[in-house]
């Protein structure tokens, strides 16, 4: 087994976690506290990647400052989302609340298309190709630009939600939805703002993902699938718990298809488990989260 | 509701002669509106009358069609028997999601989620194996004869198509009237009720799914031999789940006719703006239309639109 090879996907594997938390803590966000899974989640982070990629080509501007403006764009998406859609299915049975966001995935992720064609794409920005090297390690500058500013995003939100009153109302509403509206919480705007904060932080990601990997229409999809599996191992509705999710997700899907393949060799199997299958073991990870653990990994109460 | 039954003769009867006075063209159509009747139909066996939604139907399509595929291609058995080992193959992988997630009482989204996963776990298995041309797909190279379910015209398989969505109709309406069919309308109302009454709830939603893959997975032969071409990332993906579920949700779920109102309605309308939009350099935005139509049913119509013809019907049907 190639140790060298395993610790260089983990900390690229690690890196590109926190980018996933980032976009995990939009849906948990969302779930937290309207109890509502935004199945368009994926599909509304390539809208923030096409507009940061838009920017890069008119004006230049580099995505890693460019994600501002994705976030702004899906915060308002979100924002409209909610108030015209979302706000009407809150009491609709859990099943049948899944079928209009289905729905506007639909939307997103072939609007896409008609607007930016069915081709990947893969901009050349400043940091593309650079590296940085420490001893047998290389490190992608963008890779760890997009950690980085992730992280620290995701640290914003989470001061946002502690600090602030605009945050205290959010998790007033999410505590007890009937208690925020007698206090004298505009609980509907409240759900509203936190749709776009959801939106904003999905938004920011796809802006960061940009200068990391080739962006097409139909990407989305695997993205949404990603962020619920994270979700439920975090616990839903744990916002820490989708950030240690995100990590462990990104680390998984870099070093497992690398492990599978040594064990498959270990135990005299002629067979490779290709980089291509790496959702299988999110797959694998998240059916067996859900039968043995359903509360997640940190969340409390079982969900 | 005698009447009722005359009309859907007459409208047999109507389909059943219809072919001589279609083109090709539109002769296609009618065989989706079938095809699509009947997977819409399948579903409708687990999700309209159990209430467990599953978005993880393309993987019983998938395993129908490449069951059926490798039988005729390594030991020679004809499609017409294939189709029923891959039912059964289908129907076995039905049962095991069934298990994990009735057993561990995956509820809503849970068991959403958890039907995407195995679906998806599948497609990418299938994407991989050499055997059905890995990325490249599995094109079928046609042997025309009735035993090898291929044929130069359209007619035989709009009559098969046609025989699958009666088969179906009929599958549907006798369990709708027998005791497994009441019990799951039952636990679909209120699980915890008719656990209450002694109704074994894992039970029946194990016969839901198994019926309902089984189902679906048979027409995986006719998709196959109509279209002489697989590919995971289409016919097993969540988007082509999508497609499945989409005519039975408009037309209405947990009804016999639902699923066929609502391919009736939809595929036309789907191959036509298909057509249409690609050719004026808009492809996609058909399925933007279907987006938005799913929001709009789920909103304004949730039960579907057969609710509206049975209100208008009403007075001619009830005398």
């Amino acid at each position: 087994m190639n140790v060298n090879l395993l610790i260089q996907l983990g900390i690229s594997g690690f890196l590109l976690g926190g980018v996933y938390s980032l976009i995990a803590l939009g849906l948990s966000l969302i779930f937290g506290v309207m109890r509502v899974i935004n199945f368009a989640h994926g599909e509304m982070m390539v809208w923030g990647m096409y507009v940061a990629y838009t920017l890069l080509l008119w004006t230049g501007i580099d995505p890693f400052f460019s994600f501002l403006v994705s976030a702004a764009v899906l915060f308002f998406f979100g924002y409209l989302l909610q108030r015209t859609i979302v706000n009407r299915i809150l009491d609709f049975p859990e099943a049948m609340q899944v079928l209009p966001l289905v729905g506007m995935a639909m939307v997103f992720e072939n609007s896409a298309r008609i607007i930016w064609g069915p081709d990947y794409l893969s901009p050349q920005s400043r940091f593309s190709l650079s590296s940085v090297s420490f001893g047998f390690l290389t490190i992608d500058t963008p890779r760890l630009l997009a950690f980085s500013l992730a992280v620290i995003i995701t640290l914003l939100v989470l001061l946002f939600l502690k600090k602030t009153d605009m945050g205290k109302s959010i998790r007033a509403a999410a505590d007890n939805r009937t208690g925020a509206l007698l206090v004298g919480t505009d609980v509907n705007k409240i759900y509203a703002i936190c749709f776009g904060i959801g939106a904003a932080c999905v938004g920011a990601a796809g802006g960061l993902l940009v200068p990391i990997m080739p962006l097409s229409p139909y990407i989305g999809a695997p993205f949404t699938l990603i962020s619920f599996i994270i979700v439920i191992l975090g616990g839903m509705g744990s916002l820490t718990g989708a950030m240690v999710g995100g990590l462990i997700i990104g680390v998984a899907e870099s070093i497992g298809p690398e492990l599978i393949t040594n064990l498959f060799h270990g135990v005299g199997l002629d067979l490779d488990f290709p980089q291509t299958m790496k959702q299988v073991v999110s797959f694998f990870i998240l059916i067996v989260i859900m039968l043995l653990r359903p509360q997640g990994l940190l969340g409390g109460k079982k969900g | 509701m005698k009447r009722l039954n005359i009309l859907l003769l007459i409208g047999l009867l109507i389909l059943l002669v219809l072919p001589r006075f279609l083109s090709s063209y539109v002769m296609g159509v009618f065989i989706l509106i079938f095809l699509y009747a009947y997977l819409g139909q399948s579903w409708n066996v687990l999700t309209g009358y159990t209430g467990m939604i599953s978005l993880g139907h393309s993987l019983f399509l998938g395993i129908g069609a490449y069951m059926t595929f490798l039988l005729t291609f390594t030991l020679g058995v004809s499609p017409w028997i294939g189709m029923w080992i891959g039912g059964i193959c289908a129907g076995v992988v039905g049962l095991v999601i069934g298990y994990f997630g009735f057993r561990f009482g995956l509820k809503g989204v849970y068991f959403v989620l958890l039907t995407i996963s195995f679906a998806e776990i599948g497609r990418l298995i299938f994407l991989h194996l050499k055997v059905f041309g890995s990325f490249q797909g599995l094109f079928i190279a046609p042997n025309f004869s009735f035993a090898n379910f291929q044929f130069r015209e359209n007619i035989p398989y709009y009559y098969i198509a046609l025989g699958y969505v009666v088969f179906s109709l009929i599958v549907v309406w006798l369990m709708e009237r027998s005791k497994i069919g009441r019990y799951m309308i039952a636990l679909r109302e209120d699980e915890e009720a008719a656990e209450s009454l002694g109704v074994d709830v894992f039970k029946y939603k194990m016969i839901a799914i198994f019926i309902s893959a089984f189902m679906t997975s048979l027409a995986g032969a006719f998709y196959t031999n109509y279209l002489y071409y697989l590919h995971p990332g289409t016919m097993m993906s969540m988007a082509f789940s999508i497609e499945i579920i989409l005519r039975p949700i408009i037309g209405g779920m947990g009804t016999v006719l639902g699923p066929v109102i609502g391919s009736f309605l939809i595929t036309p309308l789907a191959e036509l703006s298909r057509t249409y939009f690609a050719k004026a350099g808009y492809e996609g935005l058909h399925l933007v239309i279907y987006g938005f139509l799913l929001v709009a049913v789920v909103l304004f119509f949730p039960r579907g639109v057969i609710s509206y013809i049975k209100k208008a019907l009403a007075p001619v049907l009830d005398k």
